[in-house]
């Protein structure tokens, strides 16, 4: 048994986030008048080798802390799901 | 004084300051490896600009955990002067030697051009050789110049009188026009609370001979140089305790 951690990182509200205005114009510039607000941020994938649930979100939670995300303008969450191992 | 100049993969300003600090200034430097885990005895050491580990992720967020940068730490803990020039500026606050981030230019656009900054503190160990309210005619090169920093941190930094340099017009007007980037408060430049650790934008290194255009970079190296390595203020308070630091 492994894991796989679905990491998102997001811009934090009130932190610019020119990307996002800029796919927001460019949605309604397609006829997309409906769209409101875009946050544009990244999508991280960790598999991690065997270990409790428990150990390995704090582990998950730490990397976030130290590295995927950069609390002064990103909040982070994941999930964390149980996969065979390849 | 003895200069330090860290090469990190991806480094790309830091031969350009090792030839303006050795060939126009005739300083001692000594070139750094990003694993290298001394410095070794050193008066300044530079973060010099590029695009340091692809600068993927976020800009300077891998560079932040090289090696030397635990060295870069406890110098700057013991007082030792660390300027951070574009990369450098964006690894200095990654490693939160600086407060405050480096995001997107709220333009969009990568921005190669000059720009003008005011300098807001003379009695820095950074700008030692300006009057307050100068004008620097500076290039910048970058597309993650965007200073953001929550606004606690914001007024922090005014009232600490940390904003070292803002972006600014010719007769050093803060203008919307002028910021290029979208940086909060036009922020150029900021040093921390000691005063040890400096971190801009610009490039003080491509602007040293007029054969690139203009001399006004020379003025940042000379601050340096003009108090020796020492972040010791112009009052005379020591804002370092380089000599008097304990173990």
């Amino acid at each position: 048994m492994a894991w796989l951690a679905r990491v998102y990182v997001t811009p934090k509200q009130g932190v610019l986030d020119p990307q996002g205005k800029a796919v927001q114009r460019a949605l309604h510039s397609l006829g997309y008048p409906e769209v409101d607000d875009v946050r544009l941020g990244k999508y991280v994938e960790v598999r991690l080798a065997d270990g409790s649930r428990e150990s390995v979100e704090t582990r998950v939670r730490e990397m976030c802390e130290r590295l995927l995300a950069n609390r002064v303008i990103e909040d982070f969450r994941f999930d964390l799901d149980a996969v065979a191992t390849e | 004084m003895r200069w330090g100049v860290i090469t990190f993969p991806g480094s790309n300003d830091d031969a350009q300051t090792v030839y303006v600090l050795e060939r126009l200034l005739g300083e001692s430097v000594v070139r750094l490896w990003h694993k290298q885990t001394a410095l070794g005895p050193l008066d300044c050491v530079v973060l010099p600009g590029g695009f340091s580990y692809g600068d993927y992720l976020r800009c300077g967020a891998m560079a932040r955990f090289s090696p030397i940068m635990r060295a870069v730490e406890e110098f700057a803990a013991s007082g030792g002067l660390v300027l951070g020039i574009c990369n450098g500026f964006q690894i200095l606050c990654e490693a939160g030697l600086l407060p405050g981030a480096l995001i997107r230019n709220r333009g969009l656009s990568f921005l190669c051009t000059r720009v003008h900054v005011r300098v807001e503190e003379a009695e820095t160990a950074f700008t030692d050789r300006c009057q307050r309210g100068d004008v620097l005619d500076l290039p910048v090169k970058h597309g993650e110049g965007c200073y953001v920093a929550d606004e606690a941190t914001l007024r922090a930094l005014e009232a600490g009188r940390q904003v070292v340099l803002r972006y600014a017009d010719a007769d050093g007007r803060v203008t919307p026009e002028s910021n290029p980037n979208g940086s909060l408060g036009a922020i150029a430049g900021i040093r921390n609370a000691r005063g040890n650790v400096f971190g801009m934008m610009p490039h003080p290194e491509h602007a040293c001979e007029w054969l690139v255009g203009g001399e006004d970079g020379r003025k940042i190296f000379l601050s340096i140089m003009a108090r020796g390595g020492s972040a010791v203020d112009a009052a005379g308070a020591p804002s370092s305790s380089k000599v008097l630091s304990g173990p």
